[in-house]
């Protein structure tokens, strides 16, 4: 089974719950950090990194000697990244998401396929199972391209049956996703493959109104939903209303503490740290597992 | 004019709460919540909507069934799997759509229409401190960075026509697409981060993101009692990388009350955490006004 662990607002606990599942899964399990532009589960999860690969796009080179300056790529890319100035064509590679174009379009030949890294994948082993990393290079601007190939990894190394690509007949290991912040294009890019999506958020006026943003844009995907409310006993009874209004489960509350936020400053795996929280990530884990059963039997029938 | 954008890497640092808490220390600002993907900040300043516009970006792909003669072709050349085959129907998948074109021009019936995509709406508004520019985009949309770009723009336009000098926006996590555009043409990058190993390690993304579009660094550690040790370390790496250390602010459930309240916690008079941000501020406001090294 797949899941993403995904949140509105930033900063609500993302890494802390992922984490925590890791230490209590029983069996192995895969991670997979797709918040490429912000990494942070390799700080806790001290994985071996056994591989480390420079992620590419496709981009178009030019060739000045056959290109005639008709502009034709330039008036078809539909992000600017190529212009006609005078005499010279300019090409703006942070714009250009790969989309093979204008290479298709130019009548002269004149732009050929190169490679532009866009960031890194790192491979390796934590304790709890394979671990997968995508990091976006500081100045670049879209991430999808990146997360796409980390995927792309996952599948490749696992054979995972249940994500596109993946080979029949085998069985994976469970997969937990950490998604980006934010519900545009990249954590839509995250939790797409899952079979269900954990949203974390806190009590909060601000955490309510952006894990309400984040249940609208997942829920196009008809994919499981429940939600864990961290820091629970903060702020006020918004999220629990809304959450019995909306039909959301809650699969867990982490209450708020001082020492789970002292834990998490110093790396370390919460669950761990403090037992006593074993039983809440236990309770999440079965019914995070339910939740796709559930729906999978729903789907055949 | 001058621009201050607060930006963080990591989301949840008390951005927000603390851009809201300048906002009414500001005089003479524009302010504009450039966090188009989650805005929180009008839920302390409540904008009353003067003008509402509808935000239009980009385009995206829709098979026309009617046209489409199964050749296959669009989902040869798609790059980002956004055409499905499904019993010998094709279609195009919108949230994989990078909205290229490349079906639309090659494919060989002219079955595949290109709609321009209604992403979501913008306002010019105003609040109990002055004017406000914010924005909505619809979920799951990808053009932020065009709309921070707008948003910017017109903030800018607006700024100008009032008299104003100062132009505060509020950023969004990461270092991304919303957050390169937030940067541009900004005066001076405020990072909110907080003593945590991914605080740490995702302020040092962002700040040589502002380096590489060589905008000048302030840091901000909140919460910095949660651990004193890595807040030392963060002003620490601040000197050694030629960032402002603007200083340190406590772990302060008052915070949490004070949004609960809708209120930005410089308006309850007793908070030390407001107290504190107020020395902050006039920092920045002496580097502002006064051009002086933070």
């Amino acid at each position: 089974m797949i899941f993403a662990v995904a949140s509105g607002k930033g900063g609500t606990g993302k890494t802390t719950v992922i984490t925590s599942l890791a230490a209590i899964w029983e069996g192995p399990v895969t991670l997979v950090d797709l918040d490429v532009e912000e990494p942070n589960l390799h700080l806790f999860l001290k994985p071996k990194v056994m591989r480390e690969t420079a992620a590419m796009l496709e981009v178009p080179v030019h060739d000045s000697d056959k290109c005639n300056l008709c502009g034709e790529c330039a008036m078809f890319c539909q992000y600017k990244a190529l212009a006609i100035m005078g005499k010279t064509m300019l090409f703006y590679p942070e714009m250009c998401p790969g989309c093979g174009g204008c290479l298709k379009i130019c009548p002269e030949g004149a732009l050929s396929p190169g490679g532009r890294e866009i960031g890194r994948i790192a491979e390796g082993q934590t304790e709890f199972g394979r671990f997968f990393m995508g990091r976006l290079r500081v100045g670049e601007a879209m991430s999808p391209p990146l997360m796409q190939q980390v995927k792309q990894r996952v599948v490749a190394q696992g054979s995972h049956a249940e994500m596109p690509g993946g080979i029949e007949g085998c069985v994976p290991d469970d997969v937990l996703i950490d998604a980006p912040p934010g519900v545009s294009c990249p954590a839509m890019h995250a939790v797409m493959d899952a079979d269900a999506i954990v949203l974390v958020t806190e009590p909060t006026p601000f955490g309510l109104y952006d894990f309400r943003l984040a249940v609208e844009a997942f829920s196009i995907m008809h994919k499981p939903m429940g939600a864990v409310v961290n820091r629970d006993g903060i702020g006020d009874q918004g999220v629990e209303e809304y959450c019995r209004e909306s039909g959301i489960p809650i699969w867990a509350r982490i209450p708020n503490s001082l020492a789970v936020a002292q834990a998490y400053s110093r790396g370390e795996i919460v669950a761990r740290k403090l037992p006593e929280l074993n039983g809440i990530f236990q309770e999440l884990k079965k019914r995070m597992r339910a939740a796709v059963t559930v729906s999978r039997e729903v789907e055949r029938a | 004019m001058r621009e201050i954008v607060m930006i963080s890497g990591k989301g949840g640092t008390g951005k927000t709460c603390i851009t809201a808490a300048f906002a009414h220390l500001a005089d003479n600002a524009m302010v504009c919540d450039l966090d188009v993907d989650a805005p929180d900040l009008h839920m302390l300043l409540a904008p009353v909507v003067e003008e509402e516009h509808a935000f239009r970006s980009g385009h995206e792909a829709v098979i026309n069934q009617e046209r489409c003669t199964k050749c296959g072709v669009c989902a040869e050349l798609c790059r980002f799997g956004a055409v499905r085959e499904d019993q010998g129907k094709y279609a195009i998948d919108s949230l994989r759509c990078e909205g290229c074109k490349v079906c639309v021009h090659f494919c060989p019936e002219q079955a595949v229409d290109f709609v321009e995509k209604h992403c979501g709406l913008w306002f010019a508004s105003i609040m109990r401190f002055g004017p406000m520019i914010h924005a909505r985009l619809f979920p799951g949309e990808e053009t932020s960075g065009r709309l921070v770009a707008l948003l910017k723009k017109e903030a800018r336009l607006r700024a100008k026509a009032l008299g104003l000098s100062l132009i505060l926006c509020d950023g969004t996590p990461g270092i991304g697409c919303p957050v390169i555009s937030s940067l541009s043409g900004a005066n001076l990058a405020v990072v909110v981060t907080e003593p945590t190993p991914s605080g740490r390690h995702d302020l040092e993304r962002v700040a040589d993101l502002c380096r590489h579009f060589r905008i000048p660094v302030a840091v901000i550690v909140n919460k910095f009692d949660l651990n004193p040790d890595n807040s030392r370390a963060i002003e620490a790496y601040c000197l050694e990388n030629g960032h402002a250390a603007l200083g340190m602010l406590p772990y302060d459930e008052e915070v949490t009350r004070a949004m609960v309240q809708a209120k930005c916690i410089t308006e309850c008079p007793t908070s030390t955490f407001g107290n504190d941000l107020r020395e902050i501020w006039k920092k920045i406001m002496a580097h502002h006004v006064g051009y002086l090294p933070l």
